[in-house]
């Protein structure tokens, strides 16, 4: 199977305010394949945040490599990893993070608004449609529920038609009866998208729905048993 | 999804404080706007009635500034009067010694050309007399010249017409040498028009009514000069009011001696039955037969007797010259001003000082303060978009995680600054010129000058350019902090 993802020796540590660096990540290795789905359980405060904004291009990593789809994303400018985000990766957040200023179809849009494709409207009124809003395009995020919110949140993440799809804790602000219909859609939209899918939780239930279960603790080789942040 | 678009989202999503800010722009905005249109129309009106077919205007020494002001724009107090001798240095031998016959005076006066006469050959000098009112409004004793020979408008080509009437002649049978023409905004401000009779107050709009009437005959059509805002009388009308002639003694010494010019005279008068058709020419052989007699009787054979002024008693206000070659006239202007007696002030020249000296340094000052209210207005700007800033970092944060650069947040919150900058200096125009349309018929009233919706003065292109430059300046602290936003820990928040 072809790698999407591959990491490899991957360091990670942030400056902390009484002096000194505290090391967070030290990943030796990991990979994901295309269109593979993933789920990565961690413990609060383990880094997995953190991971997930390293392969975003968020963050800068202190030593190592990061590969998306053969191209290594830590050797780019940050206007190319800026730039390389908005077309390879989506990110769906745990608190949505819909602009409120913009209507549902609006915020959908915005996520093709950066890359270079075109911003069709027709694209973000069809994935609008698949997630089931096909009656609530214009509505503002103050006019949504919850589970809409984020829904409008994972349409918005594959609007760009990225390869790697990153899901930070999708459903632990929604209630728990949405919340299998959240993964499911998920799943369900990158395995039609043929995205490769990496879901962060701290909910074994949620990540006993993937085929491949990942924990932090063990493909990440710092001890955050003391730890209080990440 | 363009970035103005975005921008444009973020603008409406704050409307209250959006509105606020751009309103407070507006009004700075439409007060500097206001200030350069109340300038380009003060510049206008000053230039234009400057501009009325004379390049120089003679008077007695003092300021040429005051000179200017009296004799061109009927503002100011006269600063002395000339001697009629004066006037008569611009005529050539034959109309001085015309006149020695119509009015008497020294017969030296009639023994050769005016001093300043080859300088005005082709050219016109026509007298002017000041110093009494109708109403609010100045009196001006001229000649008939004065309405066949000034030309006003933007192109100084038009001639003076009238809505209602003829202009005054010298002389008629029907109203002697009492006749008068008002100004457009003189007839309609004092409710009187041709046919009725106003007796002119001597020395401020409140002295003391002259006994002498002056029938009115004409009234002139607008012309947006001070001309609309003076009643013109008959220069000989004037001198026979009570007052206005010139104590001198052994005034029978200068009496016209040709007696016997009167009866032909008396035959012409009788033989012209219209008198309304009487010509310049006619007034002036009149005239010169009433001069001859020095004495003589109205029209209907009344025993009251009028006998003009002589020359000695006679004085001018002013002098308004057109030299028949405009090269002559700066040569002109030394002459007389090396004088003893009389100065020649350049109307235009006179104005554009007062404005550079006076109007300039005070629209300056204006300027300023509108400049510091616009300038407060973007500081307006700044403080509503870096106090949003706080709201907005992790709507920055999530449009970086979703590949937007550093520079395209920056640009957004420039975009939204320069669209409340746009927004507000387009609604500060349409403000002040709505403003300038509303009170167009005072202005017009008051400046002669027509403004439209669409009259700009020549600055205003400048105002945009420079709000945006501003409206830059304001949005560079908050782009700064929208560059510095830090994405992860905002995203976490």
């Amino acid at each position: 199977m072809t790698q999407l993802l591959d990491i490899k020796r991957l360091k990670k540590s942030f400056t902390q305010p009484e002096g000194g660096n505290l090391l967070i990540l030290d990943i030796p290795e990991f990979q994901i394949a295309k269109g593979e789905q993933v789920a990565l359980i961690g413990q609060s405060g383990g880094g997995k945040t953190t991971l997930l904004h390293l392969i975003a291009g968020l963050l800068s990593l202190d030593e190592g490599s990061i590969r998306i789809d053969g191209i290594e994303t830590n050797v780019l400018s940050e206007q190319g990893r800026d730039r390389f985000r908005a077309e390879t990766i989506g990110y769906v957040f745990q608190t949505f993070n819909l602009l409120p200023a913009f209507s549902a179809i609006e915020n959908v849009r915005l996520g093709m608004a950066f890359g270079s494709g075109k911003h069709q409207y027709s694209r973000a009124a069809d994935l609008l449609t698949r997630v089931g809003l096909k009656d609530r395009f214009n509505y503002r995020p103050s006019q949504l529920s919850v589970g809409q919110q984020q829904r409008v949140a994972i349409a918005r993440s594959l609007a760009g038609r990225p390869k790697l799809l990153l899901a930070d804790e999708p459903t632990a602000n929604v209630d728990p009866s949405s919340a299998d219909s959240v993964l499911e859609l998920i799943r369900e939209t990158c395995r039609e998208e043929e995205v490769s899918l990496l879901t962060v939780t701290h909910d074994m239930q949620i990540a006993s729905r993937f085929d491949r279960i990942e924990k932090l603790d063990e493909i990440n080789q710092v001890d955050h048993s003391s730890a209080s942040s990440g | 999804m363009s970035l103005i678009h975005i921008a444009w989202r973020n603008f409406c999503h704050r409307a209250l404080s959006s509105f606020l800010t751009t309103f407070s722009l507006a009004l700075g905005v439409g007060l500097v706007v206001l200030v350069l249109s109340i300038y380009g129309v003060i510049s206008e009106a000053f230039t234009r009635n400057a501009s009325v077919g004379y390049n120089l205007v003679v008077g007695p020494k003092g300021s040429p500034l005051q000179l200017t002001l009296n004799s061109v724009f009927y503002l100011s107090q006269p600063i002395e009067n000339l001697p009629y001798t004066e006037y008569m240095e611009f005529l050539s031998q034959d109309e001085r010694a015309s006149m020695v016959k119509k009015f008497g005076g020294d017969p030296k006066l009639a023994e050769r050309n005016g001093r300043y006469a080859p300088f005005v050959s082709g050219g016109f000098a026509i007298p002017l007399a000041l110093g009494d009112y109708f109403g609010q409004y100045r009196v001006v004793g001229t000649t008939p010249d004065f309405f066949t020979k000034l030309k006003h408008g933007p192109n100084v080509d038009e001639d003076f017409t009238f809505s209602n009437g003829r202009a005054f002649q010298t002389y008629s049978p029907e109203h002697q040498y009492f006749e008068a023409v008002l100004g457009a905004r003189v007839a309609k401000d004092m409710k009187v028009g041709v046919g009725d009779t106003f007796n002119p107050t001597h020395g401020d709009p409140e002295g003391q009514g002259h006994a002498q009437g002056f029938h009115v005959v004409g009234v002139l059509d607008p012309t947006g000069t001070p001309n609309d805002r003076a009643a013109f009388v008959n220069l000989e009308g004037f001198y026979l009011m009570e007052g206005h002639a010139k104590p001198v003694e052994n005034v029978d010494q200068f009496k016209p001696q040709n007696d016997d010019v009167l009866d032909q005279t008396i035959d012409a008068v009788e033989s012209d039955e219209d008198g309304s058709e009487q010509d310049t020419s006619t007034a002036d052989l009149q005239t010169t037969v009433d001069a001859g007699s020095s004495e003589t009787s109205d029209e209907s054979g009344s025993s009251e007797k009028i006998r003009l002024l002589t020359i000695p008693e006679r004085e001018v206000t002013s002098i308004l010259v057109r030299n028949g070659n405009m090269l002559f006239a700066p040569g002109m202007q030394n002459a007389i001003n090396e004088g003893i007696r009389a100065q020649a002030a350049a109307p235009i020249g006179e104005i554009n000082k007062l404005m550079s000296m006076i109007v300039g340094p005070l629209l300056t000052a204006l300027l300023a303060i509108t400049g510091i209210t616009c300038a407060v207005a973007a500081v307006g700007i700044l403080v509503s978009i870096y106090n949003s800033m706080n709201d907005r970092r992790r709507d920055i944060a999530i449009m970086r995680a979703l590949g937007a650069r550093r520079s395209t947040v920056t640009n957004i919150i420039v975009f939204e600054s320069f669209q409340v900058a746009l927004i507000g200096t387009i609604a500060g125009w349409l403000l002040a010129h709505a403003a300038m349309v509303v009170f167009s018929g005072q202005i017009e009233d008051q400046t002669g000058v027509q403004v439209g919706f669409f009259t700009t003065s020549n600055y205003e292109i400048f105002v945009l350019p420079l709000v945006l430059c501003l409206a830059l300046i304001a949005a560079l602290l908050p782009a700064w902090a929208a560059y510095r936003t830090d994405v992860g820990s905002n995203l976490s928040a």
